[in-house]
Parts: C-alpha cells; sequence; structure tokens
C-alpha cells in the first residue's frame, strides 16, 4: 500500500469528468448550426479515454481512493467495451438526433456522465462506489429517455422507469444494508472474506442475498423484472434505446461481476438456484411474447429479456469459465443490438421513425446492402452459424454443460429456436416482402461505414471468435 | 497435394470466394457478367475437386488430404479437414450438382440474378465443408450455415406459398440441430474438451448416454434426411423452391443427413445404434412402403417427385441400420444414385414448368408428340427412379435388398416391394404426363430441350447410365471407409464394469 494515494487508475474518469465540463461551456458558445463541434469533442473525449485507460490495462488488481475504487483487468476491458458502444451509439444517432432538434448540448453532456457511472459501477470495489455509479447513470438516463418532452411516450416511458427504477435501487440499498448489517463493512473484498469464514448472521446474509439480486435484475432486465424494457424501449427516442440497450448492458454485467461474483461468490449455491428461475424465465417471457410484437423497437426490446437469460445462465454456471462465456455473450449481444437498433435508426428520418416491422418491408429491393447488413445481425441474434451469434451461445452452453445443468442447456436451446423465428421473420419481411415505402433511403457516409463495419464484424468474429474470447478470459482469469 | 495446394480447403473455398465475386457484380443490369462469373466458379469448383479423386488411396485406412489448423483454442476447436470415400464421392456429387443448377438457372432467373447464383455457390462451399469436416463444432457450423442460403433461395424465387415453406424449412431444420448442438457440447464436456470426432470414437459411454446422445443426432439428421415421420418440410419446401433449390435440396442437402448418420451417430453411439436398430428399420420400412403408396397419389409432380425421395431415403436408413457391409455400401450408392436421378427429376419438371407454369399433372399429356427428346431423357429417369437394371437406381436398392436379405428375409421383403411403388408412381406419373394424346391446347405449343437445357440433362443421363452400367469406380472408394466403419459400429463402447 502506497502513503500518496495513486491517481492513474482513475485518470480515464477525471479526464472524462473534466471534458464534461469543458463541453458544457463550450457548447454554450456554439450555435446551432455548428452543433458538430460538440459532438466531435464528444467523440474526441471517448478517444481520449479509450487511450488512457488502454495505457493503463493493468495486470494485477490496483485500489485507490482508500480502496473503494479498483483498475483490474475487468475493468479496463469492459470501460474500452463502453467507450466503443457509447462512441458507435452516438455515431448511429447524430441524423436521428438532428432530424428531431435533439442534437444539442444537454444531450452528450448527459450522454458522458452516463458513461462516466458506468465507469464508476465497473471500477467499484465497494458497495457505496456501486451505488454511487449506478444513481449517476440512472439519474442520466431518466433525464435522456424524456429528452423529447413534447412526445408522450417518452414522458410517459421516463416516468414509468424513474419509479420502478427508484424502486429498485431503494431494494438494492436495502439489500446492501444487510450485508453491511451482517458482516460490519461495505468494502466488497472484506463482505467475500466474511462470508468465506462463516461470520455473520446466515440468514441477514441471504436475505441481503434476495434484496441485491432483486436489484441486479431490474437492471438487467430479467423476469420478473422486466416490465420496464418493453415500455421504455420503445417509448424512448430510438438513440436512446440504444443507449439504454448498448452500452449500458456492460455496467449490468459488472455490476453482476462486482456484487454476486467478487462479494457473494461464498453464497454461490445461493444465487445459482435463483439465478436458474430468473434465466429460464427470462428465455421463455422474452422468447415467446416477442413473437407477439408488432413494433421492432419492442420486439428487440424482448429479445433483450431473452439474451440477458443466456447470459444468466453463463453466470450461474458459477466459474471462471461461465463469467467468461456470460462476458463474451455481452459483448457480442451489444454488438447485435448497436447493428439491429442502428438500422432503425439510419431508416428513420424527419417526421418518421422506421420502428414498425412493417417498415422493414422489401428493404432488400430498397438498399441490398443495408438488407445483408441486418441479414447478418438477425442470424447472429439467432444464433445461426456461421456467425458470431453462434459462438456466443455455444460457449454458454458449454459453460452450463460443464457445470452439470443439461436440462437447462436443453431449455435453453428450445427457447433459442422459437426465437429464431422472429428474427427469421425480420429476413422475411426484408427479403421476401415487396416494399411499402419507396422514399429513398439517405444514409450519412460515416454512418454507412460504421453500419458495414457492424454488419460484416458479425460474420468476422464468426470466422475468427478466438482474439475476442481471449480478451474476455482475460479479463476474467486476473480479476477474480 | 498439388502444387502443395490443401485441396480440401480449396474445394470449400474456391465457391465461396466466387459466391462473393458474383454478390459484387452489382445489380441486375450487370445479369449477364453474375452469369459467367457464377458458371466460372462452378466448373473450377469442380475442376478442383477431381485431383481428389485420382489422388485417392484406395486402400488407406483412415483419412486422406488432412489438414489440421487450430482455430479457436479457448474451446479446441481446430480447422480440421479430411476424407474417405464417403466423403470424396458426395464433395464429388455436390460440385457436380453446382454447375449444373447455374446452367439451369441461367434464363429462367431474372430478379436478381446476383444473389441468386451467389446463395448456390455459397451453398456449395459449405456443404464441401461439412463434408470434409473432422471437428464436431467445424461440422456444425458448415451444416446449420447451409440453412441460410437455402432459406433465401426458397423465399425469394419460390412459388406462392414461399414464405410458410422457407420457415417451416428452416424452423424444422433448426430444431433438429440444436439438440445435436446440446448433444456435441456434452461429448466435449465428458471427453475431456476436444470437439475431435476421432477421440469421440473411442470414448466410453454408457447406453443411456448413448441413447440420448443418439437421438439428439437423430433429430438433426433424421429431420435432414428425412425420415418418416419429420419429413413433412420436405414436400413443402420442393412444392415452393424455384428448380435449382429443388435439385440441390434433394441431390445434395439431404445426404448431409445421411452423411451424419455415418459420420456421428453409428461410430459415436454403437451400441444405441444397435439397441434402437428396430426402431430405426421400422421407420425405414415405414417410409418405403407408406410414403411410397402417399407419392402414387400425388398431383403436383413436384410433390410425387419429393415423396419418392422420402421413400429413397427410407431405403438409405435401412441399408445402414441392419450393418452388413452389402446394406452399408448399397446405402452409399443409392445416397449417390438419388442426387443423380432426383436432380434429373425436377430438372425435367423445372423444363416443363417454364413452358407451362404449372406442375399439375392433369394440365400435361401427350408430351411425346411436341418433346420427343426431352420424353426420352425423361423416360431414362423415370425408370432409374423406379430402379431398372442398367441404371443407377438398381445398384444401391439391389446391394440393400441383398443385405437386408441376410438381416431378415420379411424386412428384404417388404424393402423389395418399393420395386413395385417406385415403378408404380414413377411410371403412372410419365404415362399421364407424355403419353397419349397431346392434352390441350397449350401442351400443342410447347417447344423441345433447347441446348442448355440438354446439356445439363444429357450429363445426368451419362451419370445415371455409368454409374448404373459400371458402378465399380465409386464402388472401389466405399470399401476400405465401409469396412472400417463397420468394424467401428461392432466395437461395443460401454464402460467395463
Amino acid at each position: 500500500m502506497q502513503y500518496i494515494m495513486p491517481l492513474w487508475p482513475a485518470y480515464s474518469e477525471l479526464f472524462l469528468l473534466g471534458m464534461v465540463c469543458v463541453i458544457l461551456i463550450a457548447d454554450l458558445f456554439v450555435s446551432d448550426d455548428n452543433r458538430i463541434i460538440t459532438y466531435a469533442l464528444t467523440q474526441l473525449t471517448l478517444l481520449g479515454c479509450f487511450l488512457i485507460t488502454l495505457s493503463t490495462l493493468a495486470g494485477p488488481p490496483v485500489h485507490t481512493f482508500s480502496g473503494m475504487f479498483v483498475a483490474d483487468a475487468l475493468a479496463g476491458v469492459l470501460k474500452l467495451t463502453v467507450y466503443i458502444g457509447m462512441a458507435m451509439t452516438l455515431a448511429y444517432s447524430r441524423a436521428y438526433l438532428a432530424a428531431r432538434g435533439l442534437f444539442r448540448g444537454e444531450f452528450f453532456a448527459l450522454s458522458l456522465f452516463a458513461t462516466l457511472g458506468m465507469m464508476v459501477m465497473i471500477s467499484a470495489s465497494n458497495l457505496l462506489t456501486v451505488y454511487l455509479g449506478l444513481e449517476l447513470l440512472n439519474l442520466s438516463l431518466y433525464a435522456l429517455v424524456a429528452l423529447l418532452r413534447d412526445s408522450r411516450p417518452a414522458t410517459e416511458a421516463a416516468m414509468k422507469y424513474f419509479v420502478l427504477s427508484a424502486m429498485a435501487a431503494g431494494m438494492l440499498l436495502y439489500g446492501m444494508s444487510m450485508l453491511y448489517g451482517a458482516t460490519g463493512t461495505l468494502d466488497i473484498a472484506q463482505i467475500a472474506n466474511h462470508i468465506v469464514h462463516g461470520s455473520g448472521s446466515q440468514a441477514v446474509l441471504v436475505l441481503g442475498l434476495i434484496f441485491v439480486i432483486a436489484g441486479l435484475g431490474f437492471k438487467i432486465g430479467a423476469v420478473p423484472f422486466h416490465m420496464w424494457i418493453p415500455d421504455v424501449y420503445h417509448g424512448a427516442p430510438t438513440s436512446i434505446t440504444l443507449l439504454l440497450s448498448s452500452p449500458v448492458k456492460f455496467a449490468s454485467f459488472a455490476f453482476f461481476m462486482r456484487l454476486l461474483v467478487q462479494c457473494l461468490q461464498g453464497m454461490v449455491a445461493d444465487w445459482q438456484l435463483i439465478l436458474i428461475i430468473l434465466a429460464v424465465l427470462s428465455l421463455a417471457i422474452g422468447n415467446i411474447v416477442a413473437i407477439a410484437q408488432t413494433n421492432i423497437k419492442r420486439m428487440l426490446a424482448y429479445s433483450t429479456i431473452s439474451h440477458m437469460g443466456f447470459v444468466l445462465l453463463g453466470i450461474l454456471a458459477g466459474d471462471s469459465n461461465g463469467y467468461g462465456a456470460a462476458m463474451f455473450y455481452v459483448v457480442v449481444y451489444v454488438l447485435m443490438n448497436l447493428g439491429a437498433f442502428g438500422m432503425v435508426l439510419l431508416l428513420s428520418r424527419s417526421g418518421f421513425e422506421a420502428d414498425q416491422l412493417d417498415d422493414f418491408k422489401g428493404l432488400n429491393q430498397r438498399s441490398p446492402w443495408l438488407a445483408f447488413m441486418m441479414l447478418l445481425v438477425m442470424f447472429a441474434m439467432a444464433g445461426v452459424p456461421p456467425t458470431v451469434g453462434f459462438y456466443a451461445k455455444l460457449s454458454v452452453l458449454e459453460a452450463v454443460l460443464n457445470a452439470g445443468y443439461v436440462w437447462l442447456a436443453v431449455v435453453a436451446v428450445i427457447f433459442a429456436l422459437i426465437g429464431a423465428f422472429y428474427y427469421l421473420r425480420v429476413v422475411k419481411l426484408m427479403y421476401f416482402d415487396t416494399p411499402q415505402d419507396d422514399a429513398p433511403i439517405i444514409v450519412h457516409p460515416d454512418a454507412q461505414v460504421l453500419m458495414s463495419a457492424n454488419g460484416l464484424a458479425m460474420l468476422l468474429l464468426g470466422i475468427l471468435p478466438q482474439p475476442l474470447l481471449v480478451v474476455c478470459t482475460y479479463a476474467i482469469q486476473y480479476s477474480l | 497435394m498439388i502444387f502443395g495446394l490443401p485441396l480440401l480447403s480449396v474445394a470449400i473455398w474456391v465457391p465461396i470466394v466466387f459466391g462473393v465475386l458474383v454478390l459484387f457484380s452489382g445489380s441486375d443490369r450487370n445479369a449477364g457478367t453474375a452469369r459467367v462469373i457464377a458458371l466460372v466458379g462452378a466448373v473450377l469448383g469442380f475442376l478442383v475437386t477431381i485431383p481428389l479423386y485420382t489422388q485417392f488411396n484406395l486402400h488407406q485406412h483412415g483419412m486422406q488430404f488432412v489438414e489440421f489448423t487450430p482455430w479457436i483454442q479457448t474451446f479446441n476447436i481446430n480447422y480440421h479437414l479430411g476424407i474417405d470415400g464417403l466423403s470424396l464421392l458426395l464433395i464429388l456429387l455436390n460440385s457436380f450438382t453446382t454447375i449444373l443448377v447455374v446452367i439451369a438457372g441461367w434464363k429462367v432467373i431474372q430478379s436478381r440474378v446476383a444473389q441468386y447464383m451467389a446463395s448456390f455457390l455459397f451453398l456449395s462451399g459449405l456443404m464441401n465443408g461439412a463434408f470434409s469436416a473432422l471437428d464436431a463444432i467445424l461440422f456444425y457450423v458448415f451444416f446449420e450455415a447451409t440453412l441460410i442460403p437455402m432459406f433465401i433461395i426458397i423465399g425469394v424465387w419460390g412459388g406462392p406459398n414461399r414464405i410458410y415453406s422457407a420457415l417451416k424449412f428452416f424452423l424444422y431444420t433448426f430444431f433438429g440441430s440444436v439438440l445435436f448442438l446440446v448433444a456435441l457440447i456434452y461429448l466435449y464436456v465428458v471427453s475431456g474438451g476436444s470437439f475431435a470426432l476421432y477421440t469421440y470414437y473411442h470414448l466410453p459411454l454408457s447406453l443411456t448416454a448413448q441413447i440420448l446422445i443418439f437421438l439428439a443426432f437423430m433429430s438433426a439428421f433424421a429431420v435432414k434426411l428425412p425420415m418418416w415421420p419429420v419429413h413433412t418440410w420436405l414436400p413443402d419446401a420442393h412444392v415452393e423452391a424455384p428448380t435449382g433449390g429443388s435439385v440441390v435440396l434433394a441431390a445434395v442437402m439431404l445426404k448431409l443427413g445421411g452423411y451424419g448418420f455415418l459420420r456421428l451417430s453409428l461410430p459415436i453411439a454403437p451400441d444405441a445404434s444397435h439397441y434402437l436398430s428396430p426402431l430405426m428399420i421400422t421407420l425405414s420400412l415405414i417410409a418405403i412402403v407408406y410414403i411410397g403408396l402417399v407419392a402414387l397419389v400425388q398431383s403436383d409432380m413436384k410433390k410425387l417427385i419429393a415423396y419418392s425421395s422420402v421413400a429413397h431415403m427410407g431405403f438409405v436408413t435401412l441399408g445402414y441400420f441392419i450393418f452388413n457391409a452389402h446394406g452399408m455400401e448399397g446405402a452409399i450408392i443409392q445416397m449417390i444414385s438419388h442426387g443423380f436421378i432426383s436432380g434429373a427429376l425436377f430438372l425435367c419438371i423445372g423444363v416443363m414448368y417454364d413452358r407451362l407454369h404449372t406442375r399439375q399433372i392433369s394440365d400435361y399429356g401427350g408430351l411425346i408428340n411436341r418433346m420427343p427428346v426431352f420424353a426420352t431423357l425423361f423416360m431414362l429417369f423415370a425408370m432409374a427412379n423406379c430402379g431398372l437394371p442398367g441404371t443407377s437406381g438398381f445398384v444401391g436398392e439391389f446391394l440393400v435388398v441383398m443385405g437386408s436379405m441376410k438381416h431378415s428375409f420379411w424386412i428384404a421383403v417388404a424393402a423389395a416391394s418399393t420395386l413395385i411403388w417406385a415403378a408404380g408412381y414413377s411410371l403412372w406419373l410419365y404415362k399421364r404426363v407424355v403419353f397419349g394424346a397431346v392434352g390441350n391446347a397449350r401442351v400443342e405449343t410447347m417447344a423441345d430441350l433447347n441446348l442448355r437445357e440438354f446439356i445439363v440433362l444429357g450429363l445426368l443421363a451419362v451419370a445415371v447410365l455409368a454409374l448404373g452400367l459400371y458402378p465399380a469406380p465409386f464402388a472401389a472408394v466405399l470399401h476400405t471407409p465401409v469396412h472400417d466403419l463397420l468394424a467401428l459400429v461392432s466395437q461395443s463402447k460401454l464402460p467395463v464394469q
């Protein structure tokens, strides 16, 4: 332990915080026509953070701020993915936001604050830090969801999100207070130590665990804590939905790793059972209800729920193998999700949200290339090789079978099969049906390139999944 | 190896690379370019498979042309290729068929030509991959990836009810294969972290485990083949698919199922195979007899041939599960022969459909008056379909019946009844369509085969006769793998108490 607190593990957070302030002030001096400057500054900030985190990507974990904050491989890798996810979200959203008058300073400031919240959550090594990061993230998200303030669905979504999320945060806090009551500390490593040595009341710990899982389940959107997902995904402007469903998932994953794995690993037998129930319900409800949707944002919302069921399967395997698989699944899922919502954003234009499934009809005739990218994304979501979605499912199933749950793997693939139907329906609409709408599709070159990269990544990572798998295994092995 | 080239990889990737090129040749304004590139790709794809045959060592046990590159080290998945005689024949059949479908779709397909041609080239490369993969996951990837192009082919260029058929095709086969995947991962865990098929061949497994694995494998292969009672997707898919799609589906894609039984089910779960063989034989006989009768009453020509395919595949599974060399070799030859015959029959129906745009038998009649050349070739294929000696259809069926005679007299009787059913539906179809007076005014307008159609059907006619009259070159490559496989299947893998 050094005498002087090292600041370098938190350089990226500090840099981001500084830059948000700069952007907030700089934006005041930028006219609406030049808002692109704010956008560029935001992207540069993310790039800067990326470089800082990359250069400090450490081997052994380093604690700072009196053990409240940790920089380890898991945090490093997850932060890098958050920056990438965030940068892609912003790039996809540019034209969409501009067409709706949301291309303004507050969007960027709030997005960056949300990013900061995610980073704090990811690097937390104390229950208080976890909560701090979570609240910073949540408050930014509430405001972002309500950003389109004249829209009734958006306002309703924000309200719903706020009320339910506040309740979930309350449960989480209650659970944390029980953990504190049983062990007398908020430090994650120390709580883990207490649990391993059997000190502290078992009953209080188990009760605390249940409340913590309720909070976690809400954040990740696992059934039965999923009620907010379809409404918020549907009601929020599509770019905000993309933000909510993509980069935030990395923070949710870190949330699981820090609380369940690092803090409560000693109670793995208890939470494994609960996660099995959550996972099976999420797979079932997510996949079955998605079939009935006519709105693609709602469909993808239910698809998120089912994918999170798969992530939970990886986590409940309860070993580093499973956590690595779950992390790989999250990364792949976010990439697929960016592609899917990105496509909705690209097809939208002023006064037209391409959020109905029927809006995808005949896309192959209107733009064969975009249709092909969406085809790759949809087959990846369905888990069909040679797309990367298959390897995500493969690694999770491997972990589940390795843990001895053959029946769980069978249940998972059956629901994945049901899920394949609604992804195929999108392909069917694009390729087999005739277009309803002949308006030309105007896509900015940067978004076009990004979408091509995103779609082809499904295929390239499917042919060469090894590097990404290695990164995930590395992040887990060097942190736990 | 020729010039040190990895021949199997070349056979897989040449069609795929050409498929990408075709895809990039642009919209339908450049349809001509797309067609030419596709044809070059298909022909080249076939040429590169010929050295596989010429350099094949008939007496070498195990796999030849082996390629091994680590691929996904995290799960010990390798890019591991190799072929034996069985794979060799299927690869040749596949590459050959690809040329035919490219030529057959030359003028018929007028919309989105590039996508159509590219789909078939992708399909060809992927199926070559499946036939040569020695790593379970590599096999699975190729096996599953074939669904995507076929789904698109049926859905985009298919008939009026194409969407229903395409979805049914995809979901049916996907259902089969997800359970297959679970079984593979289970084997990975049990074998201590290996996806190499060869390690599974010698892995001791309890009977319960073997039965479950066998059933999981069967769910994939029985659907693909297809066996009764999971065959119902096939008539739908065939009826709606464009001619090329039907040809590839019947000629090659179904064989993935037949191949899977031999490469995975039998050697990995030999005790379960023996234990469940009464079930498999019963299902096969039901397919042969019952589906043969179903074919008899079809009024749609494509449906009739689709059911005939199911019945013929019943012969294939029957040949496998009587566990003797005659049965197994007969079954494999039956697969190859069915590839030629069913492909040819679907092409014949395509020829008629392109002229009259109907597949109903009742809309035809008296074709021989207008299309004598076509009628002759069609006659040959119809005869081959019912197993006339001298055609390829005879060899396989004869061997399987002979093999089942060794197994049980009554099974042989039931199996041999196919000669009656097949003759019934094939010849009755032929009689109604070709013979008699000219059926109606529209038939009067039909022109005989053009050069393109003649080349395609002519090539198939040569293949059918060659395999029928002189099967030795085909059968020779099969002796060693069949012998090895039977040795593996006869060895119990139950753990020693």
